[in-house]
């Protein structure tokens, strides 16, 4: 990166530690900062669309959509994040494949499982065997937000649920009375009073959604923890310009300061969140500031 | 080989008993299953004395966050913060880290390394701080005219927390603290997986699921499996927990009951 | 007219397909040097990545480069996510009941176990090897104690802190380590596993290895596979 870089055997403290944080290696974990910030700032709503979607499902009248509602809150929520992630992704592109298979190649004579074997045509492909390789990390990347998505979005689902019950029922009386249809009350006087009940439950989520970040390299995203263990590792001068020993440690220092770091702008951000939302509701922290006001 | 004779020679095999080689081919159902399950046996172990110890110390935590003295205030918020603020990923790494270094000052450390006491102090350590910030926002929104009637009877100090402040504390954060226990389980499948080294290839249940995909190169079965079982702890811990939480609130008219149950939600 | 028409279309059929067939996408881990690892420039670097690249501009394929986990190098293989594997893998039964291997490119090496002190009791001791590893299911058999870790520095290093008495791994990975550090030694005999290191590929993709099988032997038969082998110092040479 420096013109002083050029040769890193001469170099010695400061300038040395420039130079090697600077290398094309470690500009790696810097993007895969942006990556994971990025992948939470997508699969937060992802997961609330989920959430709003399995939360609705279950407290639908119609049994069987209310069946699969629950029955996705409670299975998703039963299982191991680890134990999902190891065998959903490879799951989720199979199936992905399976469905491009039968509608671009109906006439394949094939089997897609040839014993272990999983094949489709070429066409069916995703993405497409000769795209470039930053379409394969899109796509990887997309299947890792789907697949947070639908975890996370089962906790979520479980907060919305329980928040939409938490509505005092006077209110949804009240819509009643008025001539509200129970889908005019559910949109409009429902779900704009419920998101302080769930907020304190969605931010926890939150919170457990970024300590998750470190088992992305499980869903094939080379993420910071990836990069922390690759380049903490000991390098041996055979192999590269900058030898060192084992310095995992630092790099980890790094990430938790990291991680503590986004936890304190996370709950900053949140509580006022929290007080915004509180603003004119039918709460205790309502109340407070409808007092502190008047 | 009958399945019976899988379930006699691998059903304690992570503890150590039993057939001292894992399977090497085949990979029949039965023996996915038995040796699953065995590696359970390790969750439930960590899950449960963690949950048992951590809640006493959540306790003590919470208390320590809501007190006036700064010198008891602050290490209580400063231990809540940098247990939920890291992922339990790295908290395993550093733990495995300072207790090797420890070792070397003194052999009294020796067991600490092992994952049946080290992984254990961690997750114990993780979920006292989880637990305990649910138990502060508990104690915070104790209603007012409970510690004032408390007060009125005469109750004060320690009789007037056992009695009073404690068992309301519990009854609101019973709820989220039911959610936590179910994490605190799944969380013990990363001991194994990226903490602490598996001895003799003895480990939990993800060690097992995984020594299989490994073998059979066919993640589509042992991780199911271990869904599966997990599922089933899952609704033990939820129906063991219920048990608790009606006996917290049997003095309650059946209405308030049920408004609490409802409640149950509303956290995580 | 319809003649030209059809074979129009057979062209450019056959020109769709030779255009999806022409990347390969070799897999590897990119953490076991020397034999792949990651530069400082970020890129896949050491044996395998010279060895594929002349096989690739051999068979005249476009080959890419992509690195995966360790663990689930081989269900990504099956599932379609690239096309090879060329990871320092070794040629076990087990492996080649899922996959296809090409012929080896290394000849069978051996295993080497590292310690601290010459009299490491190997047969009773604590020896780590890394999870999913021929060298962890040997261990085990040999009724030492097996201490095992994700990654192989972490077998290294517990070996440095006195954790375990030793550490069995491809001697090729152990000797630049042991050649930087004046506390770690060779100990005891090698011990010989599995029976070379292969590309893999996946059963159903029969033409694909016997490309590949044909660079390799093109390149056995000119020495340069040798020279390469040297330059790396993998393992022995062929004969």
């Amino acid at each position: 990166m420096f013109s002083f870089c050029s040769d890193p055997s001469t170099l010695e403290g400061l300038r040395w530690l420039s130079c090697y944080l600077t290398t094309v290696k470690h500009a790696n974990l810097y993007i895969a900062v942006g990556t994971v910030l990025l992948l939470l700032a997508i699969t937060a709503p992802a997961a609330l669309a989920f959430g709003f979607g399995g939360a609705m499902a279950a407290r639908s009248r119609i049994w069987p959509l209310s069946w699969v509602g629950k029955g996705y809150i409670a299975i998703v929520r039963g299982v191991p994040d680890i134990a999902f992630f190891l065998f959903f992704v490879i799951a989720l592109d199979q199936i992905f494949e399976v469905i491009r298979h039968k509608v671009k190649c109906p006439d394949w004579p094939d089997e897609i499982w040839q014993g272990s074997d999983f094949v489709v045509c070429q066409a069916a492909k995703l993405p497409l065997g000769n795209s470039p390789q930053w379409v394969h990390d899109a796509y990887g990347f997309f299947l890792a937000v789907l697949t947070f998505a639908i975890v996370f979005g089962a906790f979520a689902a479980n907060v919305l649920y329980g928040a939409m019950r938490a509505v005092p029922r006077a209110q949804i009386e009240t819509a009643e009375a008025y001539g509200m249809s129970r889908r005019q009350s559910f949109w409009r006087i429902l779900v704009p009073q419920m998101w302080v009940y769930a907020l304190p439950g969605l931010s926890n989520l939150w919170m457990v959604l970024t300590k998750a970040t470190p088992l992305l390299f499980l869903l094939g995203v080379e993420d910071i923890v990836y990069w922390a263990r690759e380049l903490g590792g000991t390098a041996l001068p055979r192999f590269t310009d900058y030898p060192h020993g084992d310095w995992r440690m630092w790099y980890f220092l790094a990430l938790l300061v990291f991680y503590l770091g986004l936890t304190k702008v996370s709950e900053v951000a949140l509580e006022r969140l929290m007080v915004r939302l509180s603003h004119g509701q039918a709460t205790t922290g309502g109340e407070a500031q409808r007092r502190a006001g008047a | 080989m009958s399945c019976w004779q899988t379930v006699q020679d691998y059903a304690l095999r992570s503890l150590g008993y039993g057939e001292r080689l894992l399977p090497r081919e085949g990979y029949t159902l039965c023996e996915h299953f038995t040796l699953i399950g065995s590696g359970m046996i390790w969750n439930v172990y960590f899950g449960a004395i963690a949950l048992f110890a951590g809640f006493f110390l959540a306790t003590v935590v919470a208390l320590g966050k809501g007190a006036r003295n700064p010198l008891i205030r602050k290490p209580s918020e400063w231990f809540i913060f940098i247990f939920r603020g890291s992922p339990l990923f790295i908290q395993f790494f550093f733990a495995y880290f300072l207790f090797l270094s420890l070792k070397s000052v003194s052999p009294f450390f020796d067991a600490f390394t092992s994952a049946w006491l080290g992984a254990l102090i961690v997750l114990f350590l993780n979920t006292a701080a989880y637990s305990g910030e649910i138990f502060y926002g508990a104690l915070r929104s104790i209603p007012k005219g409970d510690v004032e009637a408390a007060d009125a009877y005469g109750f004060s100090g320690w009789r007037r927390f056992r009695k009073i402040v404690w068992p309301t504390m519990l009854r609101l954060a019973w709820p989220a603290y039911t959610n936590e226990a179910i994490f605190l389980f799944h969380s013990t499948t990363l001991v194994f997986f990226s903490g602490f080294p598996a001895w003799q290839q003895r480990g939990d249940a993800l060690y097992y699921a995984n020594y299989f995909a490994d073998k059979t190169f066919n993640p589509f079965v042992p991780y199911p499996i271990l869904a599966g079982y997990f599922i089933l702890l899952t609704l033990v811990v939820i129906a063991l927990f219920g048990l608790v939480n009606r006996r917290l609130n049997r003095h309650l008219p059946q209405e308030a009951r049920r408004g609490l149950r409802l409640r149950l939600n509303v956290i995580r | 007219m319809k003649k030209l028409l059809v074979s129009t279309a057979a062209f450019a059929m056959m020109a769709g397909m030779a255009m999806a067939q022409d990347v390969v996408r070799l897999g590897t881990e990119g953490a076991y040097p020397p034999w792949n690892f990651i530069n400082d420039a970020g890129q896949v670097d050491g044996f395998e990545r010279e060895l594929g690249d002349e096989l690739c501009k051999r068979a005249e394929l476009n080959c890419e480069w992509v690195t995966n986990d360790w663990d689930s190098i081989i269900p990504n293989l099956v599932s379609g996510n690239y096309d090879a594997i060329i990871a320092g893998m070794s040629i076990t039964d087990e492996r080649d009941q899922v996959i296809d291997f090409t012929q080896n490119y290394t000849p069978p090496d051996p295993s080497a176990y590292l310690g601290m002190s010459e009299d490491v009791d190997l047969a009773g001791g604590v020896i780590a090897a890394q999870t999913g590893t021929i060298q962890a299911g040997y261990v085990a058999e040999s009724g030492a104690t097996l201490l095992e870790f994700a990654t192989p520095e972490e077998t290294i290093a517990a070996v440095r802190n006195g954790e375990a008495d030793a550490v069995l791994a491809d001697k090729s990975y152990l000797a630049p380590i042991a050649q930087e550090d004046p506390d770690l030694m060779f100990v005891g005999d090698d011990v010989p596993l599995g029976g070379g290191v292969g590309m893999g590929v996946r059963e159903s993709d029969g033409e694909l290895r016997a490309t590949f099988d044909a660079a390799i032997q093109s390149m056995k038969d000119d020495g340069s596979l040798n020279a390469m082998i040297e330059k790396w110092e993998v393992s022995s040479t062929f004969e």
